[in-house]
């Protein structure tokens, strides 16, 4: 639902690095918290990129699952919506990987393209 | 023709979230505090709201209220909140893409010149009604609450868990009508517990009055708070 936006944000921010080059690939990190519908993502990234130099770029997601840490040391894989820790049933618990929604990378053509940004 | 690899990292939501520190900026600087009320269709925001004014945020204290109204389309919130004689003002994102299902920072800068900052000490943005979405766009806002109502059921945190982590506060509404669903409040509140630990929850009756007390004062703490820098 709020891929459309998304894409939006991930389309803008490899136009502005493409510098009027020709996109064919464009590589995003798509933490499992963010609940992100991967082929939304794509299809509304695809329909948006229509006429600009992304135009039938590849969208690269890259999954990245999330995981948890308790100040009680223990550290896991979240597989299930719970936030408390497993061990201690406490809720210091911090997130250190699954909230990313990040354009890392973009692979562009060297020759200039004359499609509008 | 070669390719080249270009690093971008790059957050997607960067954008928005610098011009929601500029809105933050600028109503820290009018000494406003602002609370983005969220929650799916039909949760009773308007109706929380409205019983909220007509009763005066705070009774022994005047918290002066102003209301930023967002909705795909149309004014009807905004009439019945404006009877009650606080500054509201009306968002649509229908002139946007296809109508946006959420307010983002620059709908709300948009929106700024429109708003009698200087009569109001809290600025409620309620935000279209949606339990996805809004969750993701961060709008200047000091404080982010839903309302999550009893006849959505017990399992909403697990499905929505951004929405109910982005929240500091929950408030169950339609309490009342308890006595006639199936619904376990209690499995309610340990899915909630389960989502967001730290996230405080008032239990709520927006047509009967039950609790509301309890969320003006939670809107005159906000009011009261500090402005931290975003």
């Amino acid at each position: 639902m709020h891929e459309l936006a998304l894409a939006r944000g991930i389309l803008d921010a490899a136009l502005a690095h493409a510098d009027g080059r020709r996109v064919r690939r464009v590589e995003v990190t798509v933490g499992a918290l963010r609940q992100v519908v991967g082929d939304s993502l794509a299809f509304h990234f695809e329909i948006l990129a229509r006429g600009t130099p992304c135009e039938g770029a590849q969208l690269a997601q890259r999954p990245q699952p999330a995981r948890l840490r308790c100040a009680c040391g223990e550290e896991w894989e979240l597989t299930e919506p719970s936030f408390r820790c497993g061990r201690c049933g406490g809720a210091r618990v911090s997130v250190i990987a699954g909230e990313e929604l990040r354009v890392e990378a973009i692979e562009v053509e060297e020759e200039p393209c004359t499609a509008r940004r | 023709m070669h390719r080249t690899k270009v690093k971008v990292a790059q957050d997607v939501l960067d954008a928005n979230d610098t011009i929601a520190r500029a809105n933050r900026a600028d109503f820290d600087a009018a000494g406003v505090r602002v609370v983005n009320l969220m929650s799916a269709p039909g949760a009773g925001k308007t109706t929380l709201l409205e019983r909220v004014l007509a009763d005066g945020v705070v009774r022994d204290e005047a918290v002066r209220v102003g209301v930023l109204e967002g909705d795909v389309q149309g004014s009807l919130d905004a009439e019945r909140l404006s009877a009650l004689h606080v500054p509201v003002t009306q968002l649509n994102t229908a002139p946007g893409f296809g109508g946006e299902c959420h307010l983002d920072a620059n709908m709300v800068r948009a929106a700024l010149p429109e708003l009698a900052l200087d009569e109001i000490e809290l600025l409620v943005i309620e935000n279209v009604g949606n339990l996805v979405c809004p969750a993701e766009f961060r709008v200047g806002e000091d404080a982010r609450a839903m309302i999550a109502s009893v006849t959505e059921g017990e399992d909403k945190p697990l499905k929505y868990p951004l929405m109910f982590r982005a929240c500091e506060l929950v408030v169950i509404n339609k309490i009342d009508l308890l006595p006639h669903l199936e619904l376990s409040l209690e499995d309610l509140l340990a899915n909630l517990d389960r989502v967001n630990p730290h996230a405080r929850h008032l239990l709520v009756s927006a047509r009967t009055g039950e609790g509301v007390d309890a969320f003006a004062d939670w809107l005159a703490e906000v009011a009261r708070r500090e402005a931290v820098p975003a």
